[in-house]
């Protein structure tokens, strides 16, 4: 691969629980354009490993290096801005709202960002349908989000994401609760992502991440036990014994 | 005929209110149009709350310190200053916009009860101010503006604040302005952020919006809607005293949003005139007046659990704003 400087980094991050170490001193790097996935057993730290990119949670040691700006003490906010997007692992999309008013809340404040301070509504609607069509949801736009089915509101959480158009864009267990043929979609979705932004996922789904990641990292307890492509987790001993159950 | 957008017929109706309120000028014996100026000053109050409770979700238990703030900013100013109205209204507005920053700055690290319990406290201190420099507001007793003072130049001439009908007239002029700036909020961007923060805080804040700024933006220009009203009712009704800083001033704008539907802009106007005319018909018959008054804050909820314009919308006029 003929990278450059990666777009994310991380050296020595760690964040404690009162004593609990829930993420302890992790080296990651992450290179402009690939899909990644985080894997491990429930408790590792992966949430909460992601959770310290995005800003959701403050780190206790460490830096985050985003795009070779040194982000640790970055507000949520600003990092979203910077172009660091996550969808919620729990579905956490405006239940009172239609799909596209939630995509549009997305788009609207890029749109002030890019001073087109008109928000010319056409801008607006054709952001946000655009967001919608990629997802698939682009017919049910004028439906409250809070009687889509739960497949159709983990799309609308992803359109949200996409709708910010990020350069990294994480994903956090997004299959979770989905039917079978709804994950196939949601396979070819992110791959169809992943050929425009850097994707980074957390997911149990063993189906999934080996049809996806280009690399996985797997955690344990907080550290990364192993990292490769994925023949390589697959064939790795410690991996199996901690995780694939042996 | 064509069919009316939304937008139309919200726009229609909020003209057409400002219209019949108008027109009650001429119609309204005088008694009632004394009572409907006072609501119409203090629905002002009410609709500066409903921005930061209805729409953002803050529950503060605080803002009668932003309508005193308003109050003697004007009053005071007038009272020793011998200023006139217009500067004086100016400090009020000014008074509550720096209180209102201030107080949000520190308040709004706090959430839910906590934020409750704060912004109670700061209130409380300004109370209690107003009391501990009683040389100059002379407190509980307050101080009665002289007739004199309460003129207002407007394009060349002066009007007398103390005659009714200008009087009446002035509260609808500052009631109006305030509903349109409302109206106009709520339709544009800022509004539907701020509705999406009371809904999900921290998806928008993964949304890329300062959660903190929107609040605290929310928190100014209620504080300034709010003081507009105090000091408007200084100049209008010629009265400023501690007693409009106190807690029951904290509590009766989140009855009068609640009653009239929080995060409606019409239902600070409905909740304030219901109150005012339930208090003032029951008390007439009954010195039990307050036993009436829970009874039919009960027959409220029950009928009209999201308030009376609350309701409206939510059963038959889903396009009211």
């Amino acid at each position: 691969m003929a990278t450059v400087s990666p777009l994310l980094e991380t050296h020595g991050l760690g964040r404690s629980f009162g004593g609990l170490r829930a993420v302890d001193g992790v080296d990651f790097s992450l290179p402009e354009g690939e899909t990644h996935a985080i894997i491990g057993p429930n408790g590792a730290g992966k949430t909460t490993f992601v959770s310290l990119i995005c800003g959701r949670v403050a780190p206790t040691e460490g830096r985050v290096v985003f795009d070779g700006q040194d982000i640790s003490k970055m507000p949520a906010h600003k990092r979203v801005r910077a172009g660091i997007a996550y969808t919620f692992q729990i579905t956490s999309v405006f239940a009172n709202l239609t799909a596209f008013d939630n995509v549009a809340l997305a788009v609207q404040r890029q749109l002030i960002d890019d001073h087109e301070r008109g928000l010319s509504a056409h801008a607006l609607t054709e952001h946000g349908l655009d967001a919608l069509e990629k997802v698939g949801l682009a017919e049910h736009a004028h439906k409250v989000a809070g009687n889509l089915s739960y497949g159709h509101q983990r799309l609308l959480e992803v359109a949200m994401g996409l709708a910010l158009r990020p350069r990294l864009l994480i994903l956090d267990e997004p299959t979770q609760g989905l039917s079978d043929s709804e994950i196939e979609n949601f396979v070819a979705l992110v791959r169809q992502i992943g050929e425009e932004a850097t994707v980074l996922l957390i997911e149990h789904n063993m189906d999934v991440v080996m049809a996806l990641a280009e690399r996985i990292t797997v955690m344990e307890q907080g550290r990364i036990l192993a990292q490769g492509a994925p023949a390589e987790i697959r064939a790795n001993q410690a991996v199996q014994q901690a995780y694939l159950g042996g | 005929m064509t069919r009316l957008t939304p937008s139309t017929k919200s726009i229609a109706l909020h003209i057409g209110v400002v219209f019949a309120l108008l027109a009650l000028n001429f119609l309204l014996p005088e008694y009632h149009r004394g009572v409907f100026a006072r609501v119409l000053v203090l629905a002002v109050f009410a609709m500066g709350y409903n921005l930061a409770f209805g729409y953002t979700g803050l529950l503060s238990l605080g803002h009668a310190m932003f309508f005193a703030a308003g109050l003697y900013g004007a009053g005071l100013t007038i009272y020793h200053l011998e200023w006139s109205v217009w500067p004086a209204f100016g400090t009020g507005l000014a008074a509550g916009a720096a209180l209102a920053l201030v107080v949000g700055f520190l308040a709004l690290r706090t959430t839910g009860v906590a934020f409750m319990i704060v912004t109670l406290m700061f209130a409380q201190v300004f109370y209690l101010m107003t009391l501990y420099f009683t040389t100059y507001t002379r407190g509980e007793e307050g101080l009665v503006l002289p007739q004199e003072t309460r003129v207002l130049g407007f394009s060349g001439g002066m009007l007398d604040l103390s005659d009714p009908s200008t009087r009446y007239l002035v509260a609808l002029s500052l009631f109006t302005l305030v509903l349109a700036a409302i109206l106009f909020l709520v339709r544009a961007p800022y509004g539907r952020s701020l509705i999406a923060i009371r809904e999900n805080e921290e998806r928008m804040r993964m949304l890329g919006y300062d959660v903190f700024a929107n609040k605290l933006a929310s928190v100014v220009i209620s504080g300034i809607f709010c003081a507009a009203s105090g000091a408007a009712y200084a100049v209008l009704f010629g009265y400023v005293g501690s007693g409009f800083a106190a807690i029951q001033y904290s509590i009766l704008p989140l009855l009068w949003v609640l009653v009239g539907g929080a995060a409606t802009t019409l239902g600070p106007l409905i909740g304030t005139l219901f109150m005012f005319y339930v208090i003032d018909t029951a008390s007439s018959y009954t010195t039990a007046h307050l036993m009436v008054v829970g009874l039919v804050l009960i027959g409220v909820i029950l009928f009209f659990p999201k308030g009376i314009i609350g309701t409206v919308r939510e059963r038959w006029l889903p396009w009211l704003p």
